[in-house]
């Protein structure tokens, strides 16, 4: 365990301190976890507006010719369909199919960025390293020059229009736009999330990330903004059912399992992993499935999951969901385990629990982000 | 409840003894730090709890802890009201929120229980 002397900081972490926030050692990086509580920073973002300090997420980019080819290469998505001012969700498989990381893929006219999980920063960089084979591209890890914030929920618009010289809301979920926030503060912002809510994500210099943050919970006070900490952004992006590294995936789990094979295009040509990606398709093996757990306890990462008294996988994630007010998890289990309505067992320490096979995601917002044409 | 007349376990539960009945909670310092109380479990009257050793759970979004008994006996009362609301723990740990009466059998408590003061100190050497 990496100590609190030598864990990462983001140009945030004075404003954390100072503001209440209970700070963790997360993938390497001290962060907050929560100001107050989780359950009301996630409430804001479901209802109003939240606000979270995500720099601990790694920010790579790329330019040069042979950028496109290199990511193709190397991650599971198809980067050429992605136009420009387009992102894409996209994986990396190892050799044998297993996932190093999710990724998302910017494009814009200066080239390509990937963000990548906090923990796996170090990985991707050398997994990239390592398929370069020759390509005329430069690769910069802009992760500690750069902050990053996300503005999320039904209110996250409106609190970072009045900041940005450019309109959002003609920016389409997966498209991003650049412009300057307060006059001169250069921004990509992003039409993105992992929260299940609309709302933004913004990348701004690393000097310039305290007076961006002040300046969004000033803006968003009227319509109630609070800072988020990774307790809630874990709970909003389960009840989501979005995957979440080190517990739906690893390297031992491919992208099938988990449920995002849409994001693998076997058809793009050769890629690391394809060959093993191809196999597992037909027989993945596992499937992540949704359950809800009788009881309030919580069925918490590695419980085992039965079906008739017979193992039948183990459990990823699991938490009290706030917006639907039950005990639910996530799992990884046998196919034949995985059909809805499915009354399985999990050992939640010593004791059985009975949970049931629902569909994921467990929280779907009313009203899906408009895409103009 | 006087907080003085309470002795604490370095792992937050706090005791307060009346002739042979002891009453066990937990401190307010836990709560806050659990933040996000989901559920508590609590063990039924007659059974039997031991000093050190796990009489109950409670389970935050964060994360579930273990609740350790500071003394030994027979548990003649449980708080039904935190047991179906576990929320007023965190309006009152002390009064409200008392979790179980025990009546001593008479062996050791945890030896390491502490007085307010000490449990104070411990507790600002552990945030810190």
């Amino acid at each position: 365990m990496m100590s609190s002397e030598t864990a990462l900081k983001t140009p945030l972490f004075a404003w954390h301190h100072t503001h209440g926030g209970k700070l963790v050692e997360f993938g390497g990086w001290l962060m907050p976890v929560l100001y107050t509580s989780i359950v009301e920073e996630h409430q804001a973002v479901r209802k109003r507006v939240g606000l979270f300090d995500i720099s601990h997420m790694g920010r790579l980019t790329f330019d040069g010719p042979d950028s496109l080819s290199w990511l193709e290469h190397v991650t599971t998505n198809h980067v050429a369909k992605l136009a420009e001012n387009q992102i894409q969700y996209s994986l990396m498989a190892n050799g044998g199919g297993g996932l190093i990381d999710d990724v998302l893929v910017y494009r814009s006219r200066y080239g390509f960025v990937l963000v990548c999980n906090a923990s796996n920063r170090a990985h991707v960089l050398a997994q990239l390293e390592r398929h370069r084979e020759g390509r005329i591209a430069r690769m910069v890890d802009s992760t500690a020059d750069t902050a990053m914030i996300a503005v999320q929920g039904p209110a996250a618009l409106a609190t970072v229009q009045p900041l940005f010289n450019a309109p959002l809301d003609s920016v389409r979920y997966y498209h991003l736009t650049m412009g300057r926030l307060l006059g001169d503060v250069d921004a990509v912002i992003s039409r993105t999330g992992y929260t299940g809510e609309d709302g933004v994500e913004l990348i701004v210099a690393a000097s310039a990330g305290v007076r961006v943050w002040d300046a969004l919970l000033e803006s968003g006070k009227s319509a109630g903004i609070l800072p988020c900490g990774l307790g809630a952004r874990d709970t909003l992006r389960f009840e989501a059912g979005m995957p979440l590294f080190g517990h739906e995936m690893n390297e031992a789990v491919n992208p099938y399992a988990a449920g995002l094979g849409w994001a693998v295009k076997l058809n793009k040509g050769d890629f690391v992993g394809r060959d093993a990606l191809v196999k597992f398709r037909a027989n993945p093996g596992q499937v992540r499935v949704g359950l809800r757990i009788d009881g309030k306890r919580i069925a918490r990462q590695g419980s085992e999951v039965f079906h008739n008294g017979l193992p039948a996988g183990l459990v990823t994630s699991g938490t009290f969901a706030p917006t639907l007010q039950q005990t639910m998890a996530m799992a990884l289990v046998d196919p034949a385990s995985a059909t809805l309505g499915t009354v399985l067992g999990v050992d939640i320490r010593g004791r059985n629990e009975v949970a049931t096979v629902v569909s994921l995601p467990f929280y779907r917002r009313d009203h899906p982000i408009p895409s103009p044409v | 409840m006087d907080m003085k007349s309470l002795k604490y376990a370095p792992t937050h539960e706090w005791v307060l003894v009346e002739g042979d009945v002891a009453t066990v909670g937990i401190s307010k310092f836990a709560v806050d730090q659990l933040t996000d109380l989901i559920m508590i479990e609590l063990p039924a009257i007659g059974s039997k709890v031991s000093a050190g050793k796990s009489f109950g759970e409670v389970e935050s979004v964060k994360a579930v802890s273990d609740l350790y008994s500071p003394v030994s006996g027979e548990v003649v009362a449980v708080n039904k009201d935190v047991a179906a609301n576990v929320m007023l723990l965190a309006e009152d740990a002390y009064d409200k929120g008392w979790l179980i009466k025990v009546k001593l059998d008479g062996s050791a408590p945890a030896s390491e229980l502490l007085d307010l003061d000490a449990y104070e100190k411990k507790v600002a050497e552990d945030a810190h």
